[in-house]
């Protein structure tokens, strides 16, 4: 781990990781990408808020939040592709609808301010569990990556649960949209718990097992939402998909735009 | 007087003075302002807005209503008692100048 | 010395505190005589009052209003770097309006009243923000052109005589410093691009070119307030002097990006030591200022439908907040 540690002190970014030569491993790559995927999606999603949250206050916060997100992406992503010799934009830009990885809570869309708060309590909670986790990784690199994650989403999870409590417990018209919010976003929430398909060939200890991660998850949420005055969903959840490559339906539409103007200039750069 | 930005209860969120510390060692300096609905937000968007780019190690907020100010119209008596108590300042001792040390 | 600050001072004086005036006023006039700062809980002037109020808070708007334009192209952006850029940049206008309305606030007008002013059309914004942004291309326009004309406005305002407008304004423009840049290697990229590339960035620089250079405000003979601005040390440099000083600083940087400034009459003028160009079409400029821009509606429609549909969000905090207050006095009291 003391190689992690060093690269943690220079704070890793996309850029460092294509300077460094690195090569990752195909499986590891595979896992990364699932990784990238989620993050990058989310950042896409919080994008479309700037300029259109409730106070200027906010557009700020949701723009931190979305830029960290975009930064967790592009690491993994451009880590992901020096196993295919690929960079973060082509992965981002030119695989096609089948080819995203990303779980199905993360394509969901911003809603109102509410849903958008559900949406990045449930994520935040699980990336928080995540990549505390995936910081003792035996990859350097994942360790890298999500040692400076961790502290980043530390305040993504502060950001949101203080929110929660907010919309929660402040106004009947508040209440009432937080907690069709939760409902809404609770059936893709079991999805970020289903195994990881990249990780059966793998040793453990290079990735986390989203499995183990559920109890500590479950346990916090229902504590958290409870707090806030809510009821914790009983709906079930969705059949996932994901990582396999099947989305909702919202998706196609998000692509779409995410890869419109890059897409229509094959070859070029920005 | 209180602050001069407080507009009392006429907006949804009252207005937060920002006093940041830029790094240990120093004092906290008054950075600007912004709105929340409580001590917790004001914190976090202190941070999000005025430490955006490292600017801080510590966050100071007061609500602007929590904050007295000296009487602008007495602006000239008020600060005057200094002037003339030169002998305040070590400059003023000039016999000494060329002592080694002192 | 600085008479016609007296002029407007007394004029607006209301009767019987005219000795306490008198002071104030003396004391107004030697902070500005000696290049001092005038301060929020210092006399001033009503119309110096005024006129900060309305040059600040439209400065925060055009923050406000020019996150729209950008924004636009923040799910589009074709690379992962531009887009984390351009979150950035746009986060900073977001930031930019905050600072500028705090600035605001310390004259005794809170930003719902600046808000509803903006929403109601009471209050203007930069008519910049009201052109549109078809191409990717834009974003390096505006970085470089509109950003560019920004900065040649703000970086003087720096030492504007209002102190915490100033401060505002050291801030920003410290902050500022990349956006011009990430503008201009946007347009870098492109000209060294695709002929397509090419092609959207020498569009785009044709498009906004003139209304940056309008950005400046009506030449100096047709500028009404800007004497008095330049009187209480406001607005420190003329319209048409800024105007020139953008202009020659844009010739070469054209030339190393390749692209054409579209005005036939750019040249090199030996005597004078600048450029010369052609005279702009300011009826196109006063058009847009009367409304008839191409986004003057939905800017300020999508505005207020941000402030409309957050209203709820914004009560709940407050509910919450205040429910907590009580519950804490209620345990104090107990």
């Amino acid at each position: 781990m003391s190689h992690s540690k060093h690269v943690v002190s220079t704070a890793i970014t996309a850029e460092t990781i294509a300077e460094s030569h690195l090569v990752a491993p195909e499986a590891v790559a595979l896992y990364a990408l699932g990784l990238g995927d989620d993050a990058l999606i989310l950042a896409q999603r919080l994008g479309e808020w700037i300029a259109h949250a409730p106070e200027l206050e906010e557009d700020v916060a949701l723009g931190n939040i979305g830029l960290d997100q975009l930064g967790h992406a592009r690491s993994f992503l451009t880590y992901a592709g020096t196993a295919w010799n690929k960079s973060e934009d082509d992965l981002a830009y030119f695989r096609t609808e089948s080819e995203f990885r990303n779980r199905h809570i993360f394509e969901q869309p911003n809603g109102d301010f509410a849903v958008t708060i559900a949406r990045q309590f449930f994520v935040s909670l699980y990336f928080d569990r995540l990549y505390r986790a995936l910081k003792e990784s035996t990859d350097p690199t994942l360790a890298a990556i999500a040692a400076k994650a961790t502290k980043e989403v530390d305040y993504h999870l502060d950001h949101s649960v203080q929110w929660l409590l907010r919309l929660g417990l402040g106004t009947t018209v508040s209440h009432e949209k937080m907690q069709r919010a939760v409902d809404a976003i609770w059936p893709f929430v079991g999805e970020l718990f289903s195994p990881e398909a990249a990780l059966r060939d793998l040793d453990d200890g290079v990735g986390v097992r989203p499995e183990l991660l559920r109890e500590s998850f479950e346990e916090d949420a229902r504590r958290r939402i409870l707090d806030a005055g809510l009821k914790v969903p009983t709906a079930p959840f969705a059949r996932g998909g994901g990582r396999d490559g099947i989305h909702t339906e919202v998706f196609g539409h998000l692509l779409a735009e995410m890869q419109v103007l890059a897409r229509a200039h094959p070859g070029a750069t920005w | 007087m209180t602050s001069p930005g407080d507009s009392g209860a006429r907006e949804t969120w009252p207005l937060w003075e920002v006093f940041i510390r830029s790094s240990r060692g120093l004092s906290h300096v008054h950075a600007g302002s912004l709105h929340a609905p409580d001590e917790t937000m004001a914190v976090r968007n202190a941070r999000d807005l005025y430490t955006r780019r490292s600017e801080g190690v510590s966050i100071w907020v007061v609500p602007a209503s929590a904050i007295t100010t000296s009487d602008p119209d007495a602006k000239g008596e008020f600060f005057e008692s200094p002037q003339g108590k030169e002998y305040r300042h070590a400059t003023y001792y000039t016999k000494s100048d060329g002592v080694p040390h002192l | 010395m600085a008479t016609s600050t007296s002029t407007a001072g007394s004029d607006i004086a209301a009767p019987g505190i005219a000795a306490a005036d008198a002071a104030g006023e003396a004391r107004f006039a030697e902070l500005l005589a000696t290049e001092s700062r005038v301060e929020p809980t210092d006399w001033m002037p009503a119309a110096y009052r005024k006129t900060l109020v309305r040059q600040i808070s439209q400065h925060a708007h055009s923050e406000i209003i020019g996150m729209q334009p950008e924004g636009n192209w923040i799910t589009r952006a074709p690379s992962l770097k531009r887009k984390a850029i351009l979150m950035a940049k746009v986060q900073d206008e977001a930031g930019h309006g905050l600072y500028l309305y705090s600035a605001a606030q310390t004259l005794g007008i809170d930003r719902e009243t600046m808000f509803d002013q903006l929403l109601t059309g009471k209050a203007k914004y930069s008519s910049i923000f009201n052109y549109v942004t078809p191409t990717w291309a834009d974003m390096g326009s505006i970085g470089w052109l509109v950003d560019g004309a920004a900065i040649c406005n703000q970086v003087p305002l720096c030492r504007a005589s209002y102190g915490p407008y100033g401060r505002a304004m050291v801030r920003i423009c410290k902050e500022e410093s990349f956006h011009q840049r990430q503008g201009f290697e946007i347009l870098l990229e492109l000209m060294r691009g695709t002929p397509g590339q090419r092609e959207m960035a020498q569009e785009s620089v044709n498009r906004w070119y003139a209304p940056a250079l309008m950005m400046f405000g009506p030449p100096d003979d047709d500028s009404p307030n800007s004497a008095q601005s330049m009187a209480w040390n406001i607005k420190r440099f003329s319209n048409d002097d800024l105007r020139q000083r953008f202009v020659d600083m844009l010739v070469p940087q054209a030339e190393v990006l390749g692209v054409t400034l579209p005005d036939p009459d750019i040249r090199w003028n030996e005597e004078r030591g600048h450029y010369d160009f052609g005279d702009l079409d300011w009826d196109e400029f006063h058009e847009v200022l009367a409304g008839r821009g191409q986004a003057n509606a939905v800017r300020v429609a999508n505005r207020r439908a941000a402030h409309d549909e957050g209203a709820w969000v914004r009560e709940a905090a407050r509910a919450y907040a205040d429910a907590r207050a009580t519950e804490t006095e209620g345990r104090i009291a107990s």
